[in-house]
Formats: structure tokens, sequence, C-alpha cells
């Protein structure tokens, strides 16, 4: 659905971007992560191209943006919703104006206008509110008028700049939970920027994690978390990195309760210590990371572990 | 001099006045909002960046602003002459005080516009508007508050450039005081003159900042 390639921006001399590749399939929600100053909002805005890369193709919905005139640009961007920290919202319109903003642009009647933005206010459940002014609502309420507004073009991506971090924990719950819903019901495909691994965790299908300005990691979060070493698996589990010389980490995903251990424990002439770990729960199920230390006769225990299908890292 | 005798001097001076200040201030908005618009539409980082447009556009105010009202107003007389016919009355004051507001009232209208957020502006732009819905639908709503501000400056200027355009043949209530009030000693008038001009500008100020406030959402 959105197919990033080659994709570098220059500021002067400050490399923002140095070669993303990126690709977001339909569908899914997909999530960019990464230090303050990685290139995180510079990519976002080169997908829509509020920014235009300095080199590389940005390809949305099967059209090629980066080759487009400015016309077809604003018209291809009616079909790309964004989102954005401090809602953006337009201070001298009611909700309901804000709503029918993007409508006006598109050159949508007064009558079907009024109709739509009702629409889009109930589906964000803010129905009833469209008299009032931006300054009157919370911010998880701004944020859910920033929604709609987005929705109004019936876009085919959502673009997400930290749409939650200036909201409390609740609210970007709520706000979670809205987009995971408009996710699931309209089949939105959603690229979000965040720097908080909980959004990552609650929501995210695919992940890419960027630092300097480039990508380190990037893929189906499933995939990511059975690739032995993934940057993703240490910053999500709360364990102590580097592992302990010796020490052997063990990823469970599926069904976390299965008594792997007890059992390797009984087969073999080996003991096993636990030193830390935990089960995290992500958009797609739980997933175990466990580190322990293993005596004994180890090599044909961590061999029935991997065919157990666990993931084992021994450090060295 | 008696109240008989001064009130229908007061009325037709005051009229002179809102004559004065009325045409002027429409024509100050009519060029000075979008050569306002253009200072910051056309800067770097703007919706349609001509540096070197905005650079002339700049100096031009800036000239235009720094000159004093009175040396401005003799030194466009050529130009008054071309523009009116004449260089005395109502309609010859008209055109030094609209060239003196508008650059005052085109800073104004850039320093009101930048205030808007740039955030805005770019999620307009993520919208697909063009950059004649954003300076129309996003840049002056925004900025309204803002530039009803400014105007309310610009009036209470343009009652100020008036009272000492109206010396050189305008009229209006500067013109009364001076006449009157100065060159033939009748205290009383220079007085009630000062007392309707205080008057008038309150009066401007109190409403531009009720209409300024009414229409800001913040
Ligand atoms: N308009 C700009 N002009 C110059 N440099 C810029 C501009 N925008 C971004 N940069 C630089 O590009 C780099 C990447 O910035 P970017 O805003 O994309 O980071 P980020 O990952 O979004 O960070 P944060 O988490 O703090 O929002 C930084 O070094 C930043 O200083
Ligand atoms: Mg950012």
């Amino acid at each position: 659905m959105i197919q990033v390639s080659g994709l570098r921006k220059l500021y002067g001399d400050t490399v923002a971007l140095d070669g993303v590749d990126l690709h977001v399939r339909e569908g899914e929600i997909y999530g960019v992560l990464g230090e303050s100053g990685a290139g995180k909002s510079t990519l976002l805005r080169c997908v829509n191209l509020l920014e235009r890369p300095t080199a590389g193709t940005v390809t949305v919905a099967g059209q090629e943006l980066t080759a487009l005139t400015e016309r077809e640009l604003n018209r291809a961007r009616r079909r790309i919703g964004m989102i954005h920290q401090h809602f953006a919202l337009l201070s001298s319109r009611t909700v309901a104006g804000n709503v029918a903003f993007p409508l006006e642009v598109m050159g949508v009647p007064r009558a079907e206008r009024r109709r739509r933005v009702a629409e889009l206010l109930d589906l964000v459940g803010l129905g009833g509110r469209g008299g009032d002014h931006p300054h009157q609502l919370s911010g998880g309420q701004k944020q859910r008028v920033g929604i709609a507004r987005a929705l109004a073009g019936d876009p085919a991506v959502l673009l997400s700049d930290e749409a939650t971090s200036a909201l409390d924990p609740a609210t970007t719950h709520s706000i979670l939970d809205l987009l995971k819903r408009l996710n699931a019901e309209l089949g939105l495909t959603i690229l979000l920027i965040t720097h908080e691994m909980d959004v990552v965790k609650s929501v995210c299908d695919s992940v890419a994690i960027m630092a300097d300005g480039r990508v380190r990691e990037s893929g189906r979060i499933a995939d990511l978390i059975r690739t032995p070493g993934s940057r993703l698996t240490r910053d999500i589990f709360p364990l102590p990195e580097p592992a302990p010389p010796g020490s052997v980490t063990l990823t469970f995903t599926g069904d976390p309760q299965r008594p792997v251990v007890s059992e390797t424990v009984r087969k073999f002439d080996v003991e096993i210590s636990i030193l830390g770990g935990s089960i995290e729960e992500l958009a797609g199920g739980s997933v175990g990371r466990l580190r322990v230390a293993v005596t004994g006769d180890t090599e044909p225990a961590l061999a029935y572990l991997r065919e157990r299908g666990l993931i084992v890292e021994v450090a060295p | 001099m008696t109240w008989d005798e001064m009130a229908p001097l007061l009325v037709e001076a005051t009229w002179q006045t809102a004559q004065m200040v009325g045409w002027s201030t429409l024509f100050t908005v009519l060029l000075g909002l979008p050569l306002g618009v253009a200072l910051v539409v056309f800067d770097r980082g703007g919706l349609l960046p001509l540096p070197a447009v905005k650079t002339v556009l700049g100096v031009v105010v800036n000239v235009g602003r720094s000159l004093p009202f009175i040396v401005l107003m003799i030194a466009i007389i050529p130009f008054t002459r071309l523009v009116v016919g004449t260089t005395i009355g109502t309609a010859a004051v008209v055109v030094p005080l609209t060239v003196g507001a508008v650059p005052f009232f085109a800073r104004l209208v850039e320093t009101a516009l930048r205030e808007v957020g740039a955030d805005v502006v770019q999620a307009a732009q993520a919208m697909g508007a063009g950059r004649t819905t954003i300076v129309g639908k996003v840049l002056l709503p925004e900025a309204f508050p803002g530039l009803v501000a400014g105007l309310t400056v610009t009036v209470v200027a343009l009652i100020g450039y008036s009272a000492m355009a109206g010396t050189v043949g305008g009229g209006g209530l500067g013109d009364l005081a001076v006449r009157y009030g100065y060159q033939r000693f009748e205290t009383l008038i220079m007085i009630v003159t000062v007392v309707v001009l205080i008057v008038i500008v309150q009066l401007v100020q109190s409403l531009g900042d009720v209409v300024a406030r009414r229409l800001s959402h913040k």
C-alpha cells in the first residue's frame, strides 16, 4: 500500500534520511520507532510529500507520488489522511467545520457535506459535539476530531505522527482502540510514528526501527520476534543487555502455558535456573522471553527446546 | 464663542474626519491586506517562496513606514494630483492617508498571519488544499482576530494622521482645533475638539477589542 524506496532527505548538511526503504502492506498497522532525531517525522512527511525527498520514490496505493505534478499531488493527498501530535485543528471553525474542511477542499456540495460530517463524528464517538469549538474539547476529543477530519476523504491510508504523545495513558489507550477499530472495520492501512514501545506492542502488526536516518530493522513483529538477535525483541523485553556470558535466552511465542522448561529438566540431565523474564501481550498474541542459566548436559536440552519451537540464544 | 456657534462647526468637522478616515481605511484594507499576505506567502518557507519579490516588497514597506507622515504627505503631492486631480479637500487627503497607512497595516497583517501555526497550514496541505484555499480558508480566518486588532490600531493611527492632513485642506477636527483653537485663541473649542477626538479613539478601540475578542476561539 505504501512503498518507499531509496529515500534520502538532506537539510543543508544534515542527513535526515539516508536511504530508507519501507513497505507497508494493505490493511496493516505499521509502526515506526526510533529515538529523537532519527528521522521518523521526516520519513512520514515524505510519504505525503509535505517534504520533498532529495532522492528516492514514494508510491501510495499504486500511485507514484514523487512523479506527480502539484495539482495531481493535491488530488492524491485527499486519499491520504494525516493526524498530528498537536491536532492542528482550525480554531476559527467549529468541530463540524473542521471535519467539513477537507470536504470543502474536495468540492463536496453542502448538503452532502453536512451528512458526511455527522456520520464521521458519530464514527469517532463525537456525535452531537459538532457545534463546539476545539478549545472546548479535551485533548482526546480533539484528536478524535483530527481523526474524523482525516477520514473525510475516504482515505486508503492514515498517517499519524505521534498522535498520542500529547495525551495521558487512558486517553492514549482509547485513541489507539479507535485506530484499531478503524483498521479492522474500514480496512484502513495505518502508518504511525511513535517513540512509545507500548503503542507498538498494543496496535502494530509491523514495525521499522530507525536510527540516524536509516531503518535498522523492519518487518512483521511476529517475524522479528522469531529472529535471533532482533533489536525489537531486546527493546520489548525488560531484560538486562547484553546477556551475561553463557546465559541462555529463550523466546517463546504461542501458548506460554506449555510447561516446556520443566519437561526439559525432567527429560535431560540439566538444571535450569531462571535469571529473569516476562510475558508481553502483543497485538498478534502473547510472547514470553526467559533468561536462564543451564548447567549439566546442555546441548541436547537446548536442541530439544529448539525442536519445541522456542528461539534459543546462547550468550558467548 | 457659544455652544450654539460651536455645534455646527464640530458636527461638520467630525463628519469630515469620519469621511477621511472612512475612505482611507477602506483603501488601506484593499491594498494593505493583499500586501501583507504577499509578504507572508512569498517569504522563504512560505506557500510560494519568491524571496526576491518579498525583499523588494519589504523594502518598499519599510521606506513607507520610515517617512514621517507630514513629509510623506508633501512628498507625494504630484502623485495625489495625478490620482484625484487636486491637492486640496477631503478626497485629496485620502490619498496620502492611504499611502501612509498601507505599509503600516501590511506589517500588522504580516504579523497576524505569522501567528497562524505552521502545523495548521501543513495539515491543510496534507488534505490537498491549494495555495488559494490555504490563504482564504486557513490563514485569513485563523488570523482574523489579529487582523481586526491590527485594523483597530490602523484606524486610530489614521485618525491621528487625518488631524495633520486636515490642516492642508482636508478639514476635520484637527483643522478645526488649529484654525479656531490655536489661531483664534478659542481655548474652549480646542478643548472640546480634543475631547471629541479622545472619545472617538476610545470608541474605535473598544469596538475593535470587542470584535476581536468575540471572534477569537482560543
Ligand atoms: N525543517 C528542517 N530543517 C532542518 N533540519 C531538519 C528539519 N526537519 C528535521 N531536521 C533534522 O532532521 C533530523 C531528523 O528529524 P526528524 O524530525 O525527522 O526526527 P524525529 O525522529 O521525528 O525526532 P522526534 O522524535 O524528536 O520527533 C534531525 O537531525 C533534525 O534536526
Ligand atoms: Mg518527530
